[in-house]
Order: structure tokens, then C-alpha cells, then sequence
């Protein structure tokens, strides 16, 4: 019996996502695959993937470890400002990414803030290199192990840590034998939510790097550079290997919060 | 259900709780948590958000006002909002008639759906544009025989952006909303159908009003994302100053253009849409809070 609402929703997800999607597939498949493999392995595409997929993966487990840490002390720890912390860690979903990307810029160049003492310190330029890209990916993909830790960690129960404790252990064995392994799957699932946002951005990355091929230039922007000369084949192909990712990941995503809420019981989800 | 989105959150439970770090338990492993976390947070977020402010100010007032008075500015602004005026109304009737398509119901592929609806927070926006392009371009895309013949003009024009900004936002609405109609079950609806509602005086009355914060929530984020797309939107908008750039294109090309005053100016006003949206979220999350009280009190009283 489909009704409207469900009419609606198909119509929607088919004039919006299943029509652009088979398009692109479409296009691809007219490529031919030798061609295809041709582009997608060319030196300038792998040079692209390196950054972005390599850059995006030490932010993502950058922020596993910092995301846990953040979402330990929102849940456990009570003091002052922690409202305000909260609220923080929702401003990269809030911040328009082109934003972000200006904000990021002005604090790490050569006369930021942040930019002007690293440089004193360590002689490492931040904005216009590699790093500011990783910085912007850091930036982005931040919220998200925070935010899928945050309900598992407060659903644990207290009485698990305090039989640990009664038996013996160590604050530092209950904490790697006890808890860590219960908020395992939330982490990875986190890291991959921030791995696939980190490797997709473009607004914040682009205004950051240089755009220099072989030095920081990432994926999406690669695919931008060859609509802009009109090269359609290569945005096609590029955009397809980005394409099969997005899908990988969310397929690996799904799996990791299935794994969770065996672990969990479905409360956690 | 894949990508996290920030989520009401039932605030009671955790501000009740007692610390769980207790007399005779070091003290400092907490105090050093909070210092890493802030300290963390503080550089990669706060300490840019400030910078952004501080230099659209840095002159005073009148300067950044002044910024106002741009042509090119007023443009993108006004463009902008239009893609999200048309946008925002069309992902809530999706969005709420999604969810009440989805979630209530079980059918083989009810995981698949709601993954396929997630696809736009995995895809990268580039993407996204990419493959707009593909489909209506008029020189390369599929659909370039049907867009020339009727005289459309949809890339480098404002029905691709309106498009790429829906599709980008489409998630929003259906991921605040259908996790609590699965909690709610059908009870209500069915005593009102037994009653002699209607489908839609059902959906008015009781369906809407029963998930109105998750609602409005979802439209906060939809509009804030809405109004601040950039990727995919570049991609499809040719981004010619004054004709078919948004506010965040603009951001980039001012400060790609020297104009840095400018640029810091848009950008503040992007921020502030950033920052509304927050507050709005701590307020309905207040709301929230409230009308449990009241019900609590209710049932016990």
C-alpha cells in the first residue's frame, strides 16, 4: 500500500541521489577500463590519494586518541566551562566549511597566532604545506569519535570499574582491561566517520593548502582542477575512485556499529 | 543508521550524576583529562573561531559595516538565502515524509534505505557537484539534450546550486526524526485513527507535535548547512561574482583576492549563522528538558 509520504520519498531519493548517482556510474563505465585504470593510477591521481587518504588517516587516529580524552572528561570530570566545551565540539558540523578553512588559515600562517610561535619554535610553516591540510582535517573530523563515544562511555556501568578495582586491579588495568575494550567499537567508528569526512572535505582544505600538485594537493581538489580545463574523463574517473570509497567506508562504518551494539546491547546505537 | 550528527541529548541523567572519581583516587589524572581536552579543543577550535572575529573587527565597527555596502556581497547573501528558501521547505516534506514512510515500518532493506539516505554525509560534496554536472551540463552531461531543448539553464546557474544544496542537506530532517518515532511506537496513532482521524489530521496532530523538537532540530541543521555549502555548490555554480556565487564562495574568493576585509566580513556573517545554530540547539535542548520535568510531575502528581 504505498502511501504518500512513501511516494514521496522515493520520488525525492530518486530525482536527488539514485539519478546523479547512475549518471556518474554511467559516464565511468563509458570509459574504457584500460583508459580508466590509466587515469586513476596516473602519477598526479596516486600523488592526490597519498595526501588525502594518508594525511586524513593520522587525523582521524589524532582524534581518536584526543576525541576519547574529550569525551572522558565531558562525561567523567565536572568543571567550569564545560557547557561551553560541549558546545564547541559541535562548531565544526555548525561552521560553514569555507569559514572554517579562512579561520584555520589566519590563525596558522606566518603571522597567525598559532602560525607565528611554531614557526619561532620549530621552524615548520603550517598554512600553505601539508600540515595545515592535516590541520584542517583535523579540524572537521574532531566532533565525530567525541560524539560517538560520549553514550557509550555514560551507559557504562559503574559497578563493572569498582569490581575490577575489588578484585585487584590497578586504575590503569581496569582502564585497558575493563573499559577501553567496551568503548573499542564507538572509537573506530568514530575514526572511520572522521577518516571518510576527513578525505572528502574540500571548503576548509582548499583554503589552506597551496593546491600545489605532488606537495598538498588532495583529491577533491584534483577533480575540480580537471573540470575547471574541461577535462570531463578525468573528473569522471577520479571522481568515481572517490565514489567507491564513500561507499566502502560507509559499508565498514555500518559493519563497525553493528559490531557496537552486539557489544553494547541495542542502547548504544 | 552510519553518520553521527549532533543529537538532542537527554541532559538530566548526566548532570544529576555524581563525579565518579571518589576521595583516595588520584585527582590528577582527571585534572590533567580536562587540561588536555580544553587545551586541545582550545587550538584547533576555539582559538580560530576567536581569529575570525577579531580581524573582521580588527578596524572597529564601522569598517566591518562598511563591507555591507558591496555589491558582490549583497549578491552572494541574497543567493544564498534563496538556495535555502527553497532548499529548507523541500528536505522537511521529504524529511518528516520519510520518516514517517520508514520508521515505523519493517521491510527487508529498511538498513539499506537508511544507509542510502546517510549517502550524502560520506560522499565528499566535489562529488556531489561532480555529478550534477555530469547529468545536466549542456555540452557534456547526459541529460544535455533534453536541458538544451527545453532552454533550462541549471549548471553555472541557480537551479544547480538550489540542487546541490538539497541534496548535501537532504539527511538532516530524517536522522533527527526517525530514531524517535521508533522509540514512540504507534499507540497514539492508532487511538486516533480509531478515533476517526485522517492520515493527515493524524500526522498534524499527533505525529508532528510528538517529534517537534527532533523537527526543529533537524531544521536548524538542515538551514545552517543549507546557507554554508560549499563544495559541491562551487562546483556547480561557475562562481561568477555578483551572478552565481553564495556567501561561502565568496568568503573564498575575496580572500583569494586580497580583499581580506571582505572576506573576514562574510565570514563573520557565517559564523554567526554557526553560532545561532548552536545556541538554538542548547535552547530547544533546555525546552526539552523542561517538558520531561512537567510530564515527570505530571505522573507522579
Amino acid at each position: 500500500m504505498p502511501s504518500w509520504p512513501w511516494r514521496i520519498t522515493w520520488v525525492y531519493l530518486t530525482l536527488m541521489l539514485f539519478l546523479p548517482l547512475s549518471g556518474m556510474l554511467l559516464k565511468a563505465f563509458r570509459v574504457a577500463p584500460s583508459q580508466f585504470w590509466e587515469i586513476a593510477t596516473s602519477a598526479e591521481a596516486v600523488a592526490t590519494y597519498r595526501i588525502s587518504f594518508g594525511l586524513s588517516l593520522v587525523a582521524s587516529l589524532l582524534n581518536g586518541v584526543f576525541g576519547l580524552v574529550i569525551a572522558w572528561a565531558l562525561i567523567r570530570c565536572r568543571f567550569p566551562g564545560q557547557r561551553l566545551l560541549d558546545s564547541l565540539i559541535d562548531l565544526p558540523f555548525a561552521l560553514p566549511t569555507a569559514v572554517a578553512g579562512l579561520a584555520l588559515t589566519a590563525v596558522y600562517s606566518e603571522e597567525g597566532w598559532l602560525g607565528r610561535p611554531i614557526m619561532d619554535l620549530f621552524g615548520l610553516k603550517v598554512a600553505f604545506t601539508s600540515l595545515g591540510v592535516a590541520v584542517a582535517m583535523v579540524f572537521i573530523s574532531l566532533p565525530f569519535v567525541v560524539r560517538t563515544v560520549e553514550p557509550v562511555l555514560r551507559s557504562l556501568e559503574k559497578e563493572q570499574e569498582e569490581a575490577s578495582w575489588c578484585l585487584g586491579a590497578s586504575q590503569r588495568q581496569t582502564f585497558f582491561r575493563v573499559i577501553l575494550p567496551q568503548l573499542a567499537p564507538a572509537i573506530l567508528s568514530g575514526v572511520a566517520q572522521g577518516y571518510s569526512r576527513a578525505v572528502g572535505e574540500y571548503g576548509s582544505v582548499v583554503m589552506i593548502s597551496s593546491n600545489v600538485p605532488f606537495r598538498d594537493l588532495i583529491t577533491p581538489t584534483l577533480i575540480v582542477q580537471k573540470l575547471e580545463e574541461y577535462d570531463f574523463q578525468a573528473a569522471t574517473v577520479i571522481g568515481a575512485v572517490m565514489l567507491l570509497f564513500s561507499l566502502v567506508s560507509l559499508l565498514v562504518i555500518n559493519r563497525l556499529q553493528v559490531w557496537g551494539q552486539r557489544y553494547q546491547g541495542a542502547e548504544a546505537a | 543508521m552510519a553518520f553521527v550528527t549532533p543529537r538532542l541529548e537527554d541532559i538530566p541523567a548526566t548532570k544529576s550524576a555524581k563525579p565518579i572519581f571518589q576521595k583516595g583516587v588520584s585527582h590528577l589524572a582527571p585534572t590533567l583529562i580536562v587540561l588536555v581536552a580544553c587545551l586541545y579543543v582550545g587550538v584547533v577550535i576555539l582559538l580560530p573561531a576567536l581569529a575570525v572575529v577579531t580581524q573582521a573587527f580588527a578596524k572597529g565597527i564601522a569598517p566591518f559595516l562598511e563591507n555591507f555596502q558591496s555589491d558582490d556581497l549583497m549578491s552572494a547573501l541574497r543567493l544564498t538565502l534563496l538556495a535555502a528558501a527553497i532548499a529548507v521547505p523541500a528536505n522537511c516534506i521529504f524529511g518528516l515524509a520519510a520518516a514517517t514512510a520508514i520508521a515505523r515500518r519493517q521491510f527487508r532493506g529498511k538498513a539499506l534505505l537508511l544507509s542510502v539516505i546517510d549517502l550524502p554525509f560520506s560522499i565528499s560534496p566535489v562529488v556531489v557537484g561532480l555529478m550534477l554536472v555530469l547529468l545536466y551540463s549542456p555540452n557534456h552531461g547526459l541529460f544535455a539534450g533534453l536541458v538544451n531543448s527545453l532552454g533550462w539553464k541549471i549548471i553555472f546557474s541557480t537551479p544547480g546550486i538550489v540542487m546541490a544544496t538539497i541534496i548535501v542537506t537532504f539527511p538532516f530532517m530524517a536522522r533527527e526524526v526517525i530514531p524517535l518515532l521508533e522509540e514512540e511506537g504507534w499507540e497514539q496513532e492508532e487511538a486516533a485513527r480509531t478515533l476517526g482521524a485522517s492520515d493527515w489530521q493524524v500526522f498534524w496532530m499527533v505525529t508532528l507535535p510528538s517529534v517537534r523538537w527532533a523537527a526543529l532540530y533537524g531544521l536548524i541543521l538542515t538551514t545552517a548547512r543549507a546557507l554554508g555549502e560549499f563544495g559541491a555548490v562551487s562546483v556547480v555554480s561557475g562562481n561568477i561574482g555578483g551572478q552565481t556565487q553564495t556567501l561561502p564562495l565568496f568568503v573564498e574568493d575575496a580572500y583569494k583576492q586580497y580583499h581580506t576585509e571582505l572576506a573576514f566580513g562574510a565570514a563573520t556573517v557565517l559564523g554567526g549563522v554557526a553560532i545561532v545554530s548552536l545556541l538554538l540547539k542548547i535552547l530547544v535542548e533546555r525546552l526539552l528538558e523542561q517538558e520531561k520535568a512537567a510530564t515527570r510531575i505530571d505522573q507522579e502528581g
